[in-house]
């Protein structure tokens, strides 16, 4: 998997980079009717960070995605995204990746990745051109014809993340977007999203089940409560980090922090 | 060349069977008859060939019928289904009323259609057309709320504008329940069109069954049928292979 990684890394990096945007969540309250998802939440990430959010199921993590993607408005307090604080404005910075892959099947995969410059405007040959460039490089050159329904889970994860990437917004919101792998693949795939984004930087907000996932990727993760959401804890991933993911994940710092962590989760299930 | 091998066999074992019963005579005294009351396949294809072109002029009249008929309930049905999709309150309010157009009785409707626009082609496109639009357009309608709503976010964060959702995402959508919904209509077009010349009409094969069966011009009558029949087999298979050649995921 590492091998993979390092030739990620190793290449230039993307040909129109964006630049870093912050992100301020402030007093923020939802609720779906009666059903209260989230009770306030405060978070910063900064600009080219990456923050992990990790809480019990059904907690509203999902919906708190939503809410910073622009998706949905706030019942209270601020959402702010390089300062620009309404819903389109939001939405023009985000893309999303959802908890399930929801890749098209009229699609190829090259087409699926190429969703976004379509979107964008750009000629079926150029958008294909820009997706075929990065296909290469995320290991799934020769399946650009391929239907989406004959990749395998990990593939489908990785067009699916190139979908993301191409759409060229300076925040990722990633909703677990490796829960449906087996433990193997999904390790592997830790490894290269954790390779990509040192090719392609970006803030990203990664929604995940998995406390060492989120600490193995993330600059730091919060922890949140059972529905309605609240931050229980805010942690610090240990720097710096063994470059594979099987060092970093075993280092005695990275597992004291885990534990932690998993306290926490089982606090806020309370 | 294994797929078409048991319908085959199954339709040369039923009309050899026919064929046996019918030309020893075997139908016609079990059922009291005279013979020539009950034709043989031999005899039908016999007569098929001898009235070919008088078949072939009103099988025309009868297939531009259901055409043009099919081409109405298309436009129509796909606008309604779009129109409902587009407004949920309109849909609260019309779908009702969309049910309520299979519930009117064809065979009541057609001597209606005809005593008000006559012989000629007009009656017998409305009734090919009502009862053609109502699968296409819950079919279509059916579809089009098939579309999954976390897609619809999804395209949203890849900058999609309303049409570019309704291209790439809804219309495939809904394609392949569309599709369900125009074959249904294609095989129920015939007998559609054949009600409305039933009712009153001067050309089509529907005028030919009922002039033959006042003649008991019984071998006729059935070559008619299996034109009709040819039709709307017809109509089936090219919206079958318009299905897959479009809805190529499936
Ligand atoms: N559109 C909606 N309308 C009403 N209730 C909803 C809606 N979406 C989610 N919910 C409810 O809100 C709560 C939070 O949902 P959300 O999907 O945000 O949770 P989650 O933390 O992402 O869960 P999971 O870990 O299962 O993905 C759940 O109880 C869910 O049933
Ligand atoms: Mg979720």
């Amino acid at each position: 998997m590492n091998a993979e990684g390092g030739r990620i890394s190793a290449v230039e990096t993307a040909p129109s980079l964006p630049d870093g945007a912050g992100i301020a969540v402030r007093g923020v309250e939802h609720a779906y009717g009666e059903l209260r998802t989230i009770e306030r939440i405060d978070l910063a990430v900064e600009p080219h960070g990456v923050v992990g959010l990790v809480g019990p199921s059904g907690c509203g993590k999902s919906t708190l995605l939503e809410l910073i993607c622009g998706l949905r408005d706030p019942l209270a307090g601020a959402i702010e995204i390089s300062g620009v604080g309404d819903s389109p404005g939001r939405l023009a910075r985000c893309a999303y990746m959802p908890q399930r892959d929801l890749l098209l099947p009229w699609y190829s995969a090259l087409d699926n990745a190429a969703l976004a410059l379509r979107n964008q405007g750009a000629r079926k040959g150029r958008a294909r051109e820009r997706a075929a460039a990065l296909f290469e490089r995320f290991g799934l050159a020769g399946f650009e014809a391929t239907a989406p329904a004959e990749l395998s889970g990990g593939m489908r994860q990785r067009v699916a993340f190139l979908r993301t990437l191409l759409a060229g917004k300076p925040v990722l919101a990633l909703d677990e977007p490796f829960a449906a792998l087996d433990a193997i693949t999904r390790a592997e795939m830790q490894g290269w999203l954790a390779a990509a984004l040192r090719a392609d930087p970006r803030t990203v907000v990664l929604v995940t089940h998995d406390v060492e996932e989120a600490l193995y990727l993330s600059d730091r993760v919060a922890v949140l409560s059972a529905r309605p959401a609240r931050i229980v804890a805010e942690l610090r991933a240990p720097e710096p980090r063994a470059p594979d993911r099987d060092g970093a994940v075993t280092d005695p710092d990275f597992v004291a922090v885990r534990e932690e962590a998993m306290r926490a989760l089982r606090e806020g299930m309370r | 060349m294994k797929r078409w091998l048991p319908p085959t066999l199954a339709i040369v074992v039923l009309v050899g069977a026919w064929q046996v019963a019918a030309s020893t005579g075997a139908i016609a005294s079990a059922l009291n008859l005279e013979s020539f009351l009950v034709p043989s396949p031999a005899e039908i294809s016999s007569s098929l060939w001898e009235n070919r072109s008088l078949l072939a002029e009103n099988a025309w009249v009868t297939l531009r019928e259901i055409l043009i008929g099919l081409g109405c309930a298309l436009v129509t049905g796909l606008g309604l289904a779009l129109l409902l999709h587009l407004s949920e309150t309109l849909r609260r309010a019309i779908y009702p009323l969309l049910v309520s157009t299979q519930a009117i009785p064809i065979v009541v409707v057609a001597p209606i259609l005809v005593v008000w626009f006559g012989y000629g082609i007009l009656p017998k496109v409305l009734i090919v057309a009502l009862v053609c639009f109502f699968p296409i357009a819950v079919g279509a309608l059916d579809g089009l709320r098939n579309v999954d709503p976390d897609t619809v976010k999804l395209m949203r964060t890849l900058d999609a504008s309303r049409s570019q959702i309704f291209h790439r995402v809804e219309i495939p959508t809904a394609l392949p329940s569309t599709f369900s919904g125009a074959k249904i209509a294609a095989a129920v077009a015939p007998i559609g069109a054949l009600f409305g010349e039933l009712a009153g009409s001067s050309s089509g094969l529907g005028h030919l069954i009922v002039q033959d069966n006042a003649q008991l011009e019984v071998a006729r009558l059935f070559a008619s049928v299996v034109v009709l029949a040819a039709i709307g087999i017809a109509l089936f298979g090219l919206t079958a292979l318009a299905e897959r050649r479009v809805v190529t995921w499936r």
